[in-house]
C-alpha cells in the first residue's frame, strides 16, 4: 500500500515507528472515548424518548382544552385575555461537560412564583375552559425545559460520536495499516541493503585474495627464474 | 440571562404566552426563517417550534443542530403530534451509531 515514495532510511524508520506508537495510543484512547460517549448517548436518547412522549401527550391535552376554550369564547376575547402575561420566564444556561462535549443545562426563573397565580386575566369575562387549559399547560413547561436540555444533549453528542467514529475508523483502517506497511517496507529495504553490502564485501575480499595469490605466485616464479 | 421563545401558528402558541414565554407567529415560511435567524443571533437559549412550522423551514432548523445555542425543540401543534420530532431523534441515533438500534 506504499503509494507515496518513502525514503528507506533509518531516520525515516525511527520517525515512522514513533508515529505508529502515537497513532495506536490515540486509537485506543479515541476508541474508549467513543464507547463512553455511546453509552451516555444511548442513556440520554432513552430518557429523551420517554420524556417526549410524555410532553407530547400533555401538550395535546392542553391544546384540546384550548380548542374548547376558543370555542366558547370569542377569538377577540381570547386574544385580549392573554395579551399581557402576568409572569415572564427567563432561563439560566450552565454548561456541563460530558467527555469534553459541552452540553447546556437550563434552570428557569419565573417572575411570579405562585403556580396558582398564572392567569393574566380577570375571571369575570373569561370562561372556565380557559382556566382549565392554562392549568394543563403550566406543569408541562418544566418538562419541556428538561426535554430541551436532553434533546440538545443528544444532538451534540450525536455530532461528537460521528466525528470520533470517523477518526477511530480512519486510524484503524487507514493510518495504522499504512504505517505498518511502510515500516515493513523500510526494514526489508534496509535488510536488503545490508545483505547487498555483505555480499559485495565478500566479493571484494575474494578478489583481493585472488590478487594476492597471483602476486605471490608471480614472485615465486621470478625467484625460480633468478636462481 | 437567556430568553425562551415559542414559534408557530396562533392557536398552538397562544397558551404559552400566558405562561410568560415570548411568542412569534409568522405568516409565511420566509418570515419564520427570518425570525428564527434573528432570534438565533440574540440571546435566545431555547426556541420551541411547532412541528408543522419546522417542516416548512427545516433547512434553517438544521443549521443550528451543531451549535449549543439556540436549542430548537419541536413541539406538537394544534393538530397533534406528527412524529417529526421522534423521527429527528431517530435520525440522531442513526447518525451516531450508524444504524437505528432503538
Amino acid at each position: 500500500m506504499a503509494t507515496k515514495t518513502i525514503n528507506p532510511t533509518r531516520m525515516e524508520l525511527t520517525r515512522l515507528k514513533s508515529r505508529l506508537k502515537t497513532a495506536s495510543r490515540g486509537y485506543k484512547l479515541l476508541k474508549d472515548k467513543r464507547d463512553e460517549l455511546m453509552k451516555q448517548f444511548l442513556d440520554v436518547v432513552r430518557l429523551c424518548r420517554e420524556l417526549r412522549t410524555e410532553v407530547e401527550q400533555s401538550l395535546e391535552k392542553a391544546n384540546a382544552a384550548f380548542t374548547v376554550a376558543s370555542a366558547v369564547m370569542s377569538p377577540e376575547m381570547l386574544q385580549q385575555s392573554l395579551m399581557y402575561p402576568k409572569q415572564s420566564v427567563e432561563t439560566e444556561m450552565t454548561m456541563k461537560n460530558i467527555m469534553s462535549v459541552h452540553v447546556p443545562q437550563y434552570t428557569f426563573k419565573t417572575t411570579n412564583n405562585d403556580p396558582s397565580d398564572i392567569y393574566p386575566y380577570g375571571f369575570a369575562e373569561t370562561s372556565g375552559e380557559l382556566d382549565m387549559a392554562l392549568t394543563h399547560l403550566s406543569p408541562v413547561f418544566e418538562k419541556m425545559l428538561h426535554l430541551a436540555e436532553l434533546e440538545k444533549t443528544a444532538q451534540l453528542l450525536a455530532g461528537e460520536i460521528e466525528k470520533t467514529r470517523r477518526r477511530v475508523n480512519a486510524l484503524e483502517y487507514i493510518m495504522i495499516p499504512e504505517m505498518q506497511t511502510n515500516i515493513k517496507y523500510i526494514t526489508m529495504k534496509l535488510e536488503e541493503n545490508e545483505r547487498g553490502n555483505t555480499s559485495r564485501l565478500m566479493k571484494v575480499k575474494d578478489m583481493m585474495l585472488a590478487e594476492q595469490r597471483e602476486k605471490s605466485e608471480q614472485r615465486k616464479l621470478e625467484r625460480q627464474l633468478n636462481s | 440571562m437567556y430568553k425562551i421563545a415559542v414559534m408557530g401558528d396562533r392557536e398552538s402558541v397562544l397558551g404559552f404566552r400566558a405562561l410568560g414565554l415570548e411568542t412569534v407567529i409568522p405568516d409565511s415560511p420566509e418570515e419564520a426563517g427570518r425570525s428564527l435567524t434573528e432570534m438565533a443571533r440574540q440571546d435566545y437559549a431555547i426556541i420551541y417550534i411547532t412541528e408543522s412550522c419546522a417542516e416548512e423551514i427545516s433547512d434553517e432548523v438544521k443549521k443550528y443542530s451543531d451549535s449549543v445555542k439556540p436549542a430548537i425543540i419541536l413541539i406538537p401543534g394544534k393538530e397533534g403530534s406528527r412524529g417529526t420530532a421522534m423521527a429527528a431523534l431517530k435520525d440522531y441515533v442513526e447518525r451516531a451509531v450508524g444504524a437505528d438500534i432503538i
